[in-house]
């Protein structure tokens, strides 16, 4: 039995211990905004959280996801509205076939979290592991940036469950508990 | 009721007692021959726009295009509003069916009616000319970048406009004034002298049974309020959050995943499967043979995906199972050359005599070559079918759903009646979802299975069983004269498919001779963003390159001196250089091309600039200037000119499917590499709004870019990139390629 949490909601799966966290999330518990592309790590179209970290959901065991705390695209909008990326990927017109952009999204919000105030050097390497076959990339990156110029404050990811937000140090990519506001 | 215009069909009528809905179904004719491709059969084709206004004045456009991201719903969908004078706050847009009792997908059967018959007011127009003309059609492509230059202009205005009059024909009656009087806006009418306004709704159900105007009067570009706006797109908010439906999230009760093993070598079958380790694999559910593939059905995809790799497969021998891409090269180059010394090739233009003109003048002759490629969408082909008692369900993600429903019944041999496909959001077409093989694959597997499935390809399946872009071998020669002007312009090539002009130049060369020969392979092929364009824009555009530096002239000049008779096209040429401020220095190992191509009704000129840094190309910037009549939205042309550009991009510089004993070598983005954010470059579009006929948007900004780049990187090392991909050049060495491939 697998146990994790998924956007605040705590799931039992009983299921093969070597099913990529990919598959358990769109089969098992039927969050289906989190995208399979490749299956080999090259796409990043499955991305999402895990314990605040964005890893490639398609090549993790979900055995290696037991007792975390996981979030994807439907986990990152709160009660008070979108968040701040997602706002900016509508305002920006970001998306066209839209397929890659659950996995942009949780790397770019990975990104902000870590970087308030990204370089364009920042971006590609935060970026460059998401591919957009329909080419958005100089959209995805103005996006960012909107989002980087509108609050130089600390952007932070929403954890539904305790009303915490993470946020992890990017020299070690640890993420620690922080008391928000 | 209904009455035909010049070019279609419009009807009026009441739905479920309170909602008003117009109708247009377009008869092309010959004058719009962009539709013409469009039939099977038949020299007519139709295509439907329909409006329905609610009791609550919310008016629905009935897109008959689907979504793959270039944005067409919502321009089709401003069109409409626009000439209806809509509130854009209360307009939605609705995809319409895959059904064709005559081409009404709008008022099949369970839509928009749900199950009430289809009302009286149409019944003239179900029989007679439009179930003929329907019948030969089925097809609903969206492609061919023809949502807005024929469905919008021919379709969704013309429905706007008619909904318009006939409300406001049904207002004057009712308030006993003129229709001249009434004015519109934002879904009111208003009648000034008396100070009445009311809005559209008041008046639909009195205007469904007022005949259809013939040919309501469109408006002028300076009457334009929606149209010509960058009106945000209505389909991104649901794929910011997740909750955009795709064909691969789509789940429906007791239905089970299927992973599948296609022939490796195309046209191979399926001769033995041993089967012992997958089915004793957990989950597995049924291991299904198909002519030429094993399904391995599970309860889960990764279960499905294990089993099948633990499938022993043995496929028959071919004929091709030796075959490789040089092979496939030097066939196509022997047929060119065999077919020239014959005098057997097909002619495209002959005009003037270019034999002559060879004789007199200076000769230049060049090679190139395009390979294979994927059309590698971010969704992996997929379909959920469900065949059962002679009836077939699919849900999916298509470009010609209509197709889709034909094909399936073929496939089924069943009545298409009895067929249902349901459309959903496309991750990524370009092409590639025109072709049901998987619904086919999915249908056939539920019906093995006699339960409903989900078939998900792996990367690696939907890589090497695509439709690929067509390799093509290209030859050369043109004649320069004393002024080092072109004089004549010779081009054979082999396989032509769409569309016809694809290899014509704009340039006035007065000796042309311009022919293909056939030289099939069994590497299955299919449209792929700007069809053959993306093979001639390469290679006439770098042609035409090369003889600028033969004529030591500036590449941009020179195409200027040539494009004296087609001002549009020179317009644009001038706006992409004066806007990449062409002629500035550049450093050191920089260069700068240009390309100019007309495709799908749209003319777009490319300016590439690129360094040479450590022996590898880096694009620094692209600028892009564009022609497309009218651009009904700014923002969503400039965004298809960024999208067409990164495409065209990530084949010249990676794509590259090779074949290698038959079968495609290549199978994930780790061997078959995609553009990614640290190599995109700055692009930058600039619009211009001649008014001309309106063009396409979604093809038309690949075509250039090869071609743009291969001349930058001319202009950057020396080198002369001939046969794409730019990444087979190895720039560590500096050389220049002499007058051969
Ligand atoms: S599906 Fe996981 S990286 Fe592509
Ligand atoms: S929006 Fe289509 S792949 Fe990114």
């Amino acid at each position: 039995m697998i146990n994790f949490k998924i956007n605040g909601k705590q799931h039992s799966l009983d299921i093969d211990p070597d099913t990529p966290l990919l598959w358990a999330i769109r089969e098992n518990v039927g969050l289906t905004g989190t995208k399979f592309g490749c299956g080999i790590s090259q796409c990043g179209a499955c991305t999402v959280h895990l314990n605040g970290v964005p890893v490639r959901s398609c090549i993790i065991p979900v055995a290696a996801a037991d007792g975390a705390e996981i979030t994807t695209i439907e986990g990152i909008a709160d009660e008070s509205g979108l968040h701040p990326i997602q706002q900016a990927w509508i305002d920006e017109q970001v998306p066209q076939c839209g397929y890659c952009q659950s996995g942009q999204i949780m790397s770019a919000v990975a990104l902000l979290r870590d970087k308030p105030d990204p370089t364009d050097a920042d971006i590609d390497s935060a970026m460059s592991g998401n591919v957009c076959r329909c080419g958005m990339y100089a959209r995805i990156k103005r996006g960012i940036k909107r989002v980087a110029a509108d609050s130089k404050a600390m952007v932070s990811i929403y954890n539904p469950t305790n009303g915490e937000a993470k946020e992890s140090d990017p020299a070690t990519g640890i993420t620690e508990e922080v008391q928000h506001g | 009721m209904g009455k035909w215009t010049r070019r279609g069909f419009i009807t009026a009528g009441v739905l479920g007692g309170s909602a008003l809905i117009i109708g247009v179904a377009i008869r092309p004719g010959n004058r719009a021959t962009a539709l013409s491709g469009l039939t099977t059969e038949g020299s007519e084709s139709l295509i439907n726009a329909w409006v329905k206004i609610d009791a609550d004045n919310k008016v629905t456009a009935i897109v008959p295009h689907s979504e793959m991201g270039q944005g067409a719903q919502t321009a089709l969908t401003q069109m409409l509003a626009d000439e209806l004078d809509a509130n854009w706050e209360d307009v939605s847009f609705m995809e319409a069916p895959a059904e064709d009792e005559y081409a009404n997908w709008a008022l099949g059967k369970g839509f928009v009616l749900g199950d009430t018959p289809i009302p009286k007011i149409f019944a003239g127009s179900v029989d007679g000319l439009f179930i003929q003309v329907s019948k030969a059609m089925h097809l609903q492509i969206t492609g061919g970048s023809l949502s807005i230059r024929s469905t919008g202009v021919y379709g969704m205005r013309v429905a706007g406009a008619a909904a318009k009059e006939v409300l406001k024909e049904a207002a004057a009656k009712e308030w006993n004034v003129k229709t001249s009087e009434l004015t519109t806006d934002k879904g009111i009418i208003k009648h000034k002298a008396s100070g009445k306004e009311a809005p559209y709704a008041n008046f639909a159900v009195a205007a469904g049974h007022i005949s259809a105007p013939r040919s309501p009067i469109l408006k002028s570009p300076d009457q334009f309020t929606i149209m010509g706006k960058s009106k945000p797109r209505l389909d991104i908010p649901s794929k910011v959050d997740g909750s955009a439906m795709f064909g691969v999230d789509v789940v429906v009760d007791n239905m089970k995943i299927a992973s599948i093993a296609a022939a490796p070598v195309f046209g191979a079958k399926l001769e033995k499967v041993d089967t012992s380790d997958a089915k004793k694999m957990p989950g597995v559910v049924k291991i299904i043979e198909l002519e030429n593939a094993v399904a391995v059905v599970a309860e889960g995809y990764w279960q499905a995906t294990q089993a099948l790799a633990a499938t022993k497969i043995t496929w028959s021998k071919t004929d091709n199972d030796q075959l490789n891409s040089d092979a496939i090269y030097k066939q196509f180059d022997d047929a060119i050359i065999g077919a020239l010394e014959k005098g057997e090739t097909n002619t495209d233009i002959s005009t003037g005599d270019s034999d002559s003109a060879l004789k007199q003048g200076k000769v230049i002759s060049r090679k190139y070559r395009v390979p294979y490629l994927a059309h590698a969408c971010m969704e992996p082909m997929n379909a959920v079918a469900s065949v059962a008692n002679g009836k077939c369900e699919v849900w999916t993600g298509t470009q010609n759903p209509l197709g889709c429903k034909y094909d399936l019944a073929a496939a089924l041999d069943i009545d298409a009646s009895n067929v249902t496909v349901n459309n959903y959001f496309m991750g990524g077409g370009f092409g590639r979802r025109s072709i049901a093989d998987t619904a086919i694959q999915a249908a056939l597997i539920s019906k093995a299975l006699g339960a409903p499935v989900k078939l998900i390809w792996s990367r690696e399946e939907d890589t090497q069983h695509d439709h690929y872009r067509p390799a093509v071998v290209s030859h050369f020669q043109a004649a320069l004269d004393e002024e080092s002007l072109p004089t004549a312009w010779l081009n054979q090539y082999v396989d032509k498919h769409e569309p016809v002009e694809a290899p014509y130049i704009p340039y006035s060369i007065d000796n042309q001779q311009i022919s293909y020969v056939d030289s099939p392979t069994h590497i299955p092929f299919g449209p792929w963003r700007s069809v053959d364009h993306s093979q001639h824009g390469f290679f006439t555009e770098s042609f035409i390159d090369e003889l600028a530096i033969e004529a030591k002239e500036d590449p941009y000049h020179f195409r200027q001196k040539l494009l004296s008779h087609h001002p549009r096209h020179l317009k644009v040429l001038d706006l992409a250089a004066e806007r990449s401020d062409w002629g500035r220095p550049l450093g050191k190992h920089q260069g700068r091309g240009i390309s100019l191509q007309a495709s799908f009704g749209s003319i777009v000129a490319e300016v590439v600039e690129v360094s040479l840094i450590e022996g590898k190309i880096k694009v620094d910037r692209v600028v892009v200037a564009v022609d497309a009549g009218f651009a009904v939205s700014p923002d969503g042309l400039t965004a298809q000119m960024e999208s067409g550009v990164i495409y065209g991009l990530t084949a010249a510089l990676y794509g590259d499917v090779e074949i290698e004993a038959g079968k495609v070598k290549q199978s994930n983005f780790d061997d078959y590499p995609m553009v990614r954010m640290s190599d995109s470059p700055v692009i930058e579009t600039h619009i211009i709004n001649s008014m001309e006929s309106w063009g396409g948007a979604g093809e038309p900004g690949t075509p250039g870019t090869a071609p743009a780049l291969a001349n930058a990187i001319f202009d950057a090392t020396g080198t002369r990139v001939r046969k794409l991909p730019v990444s087979n050049y190895d720039f560590n060495i500096e050389f220049i390629e002499q007058n051969e491939v």
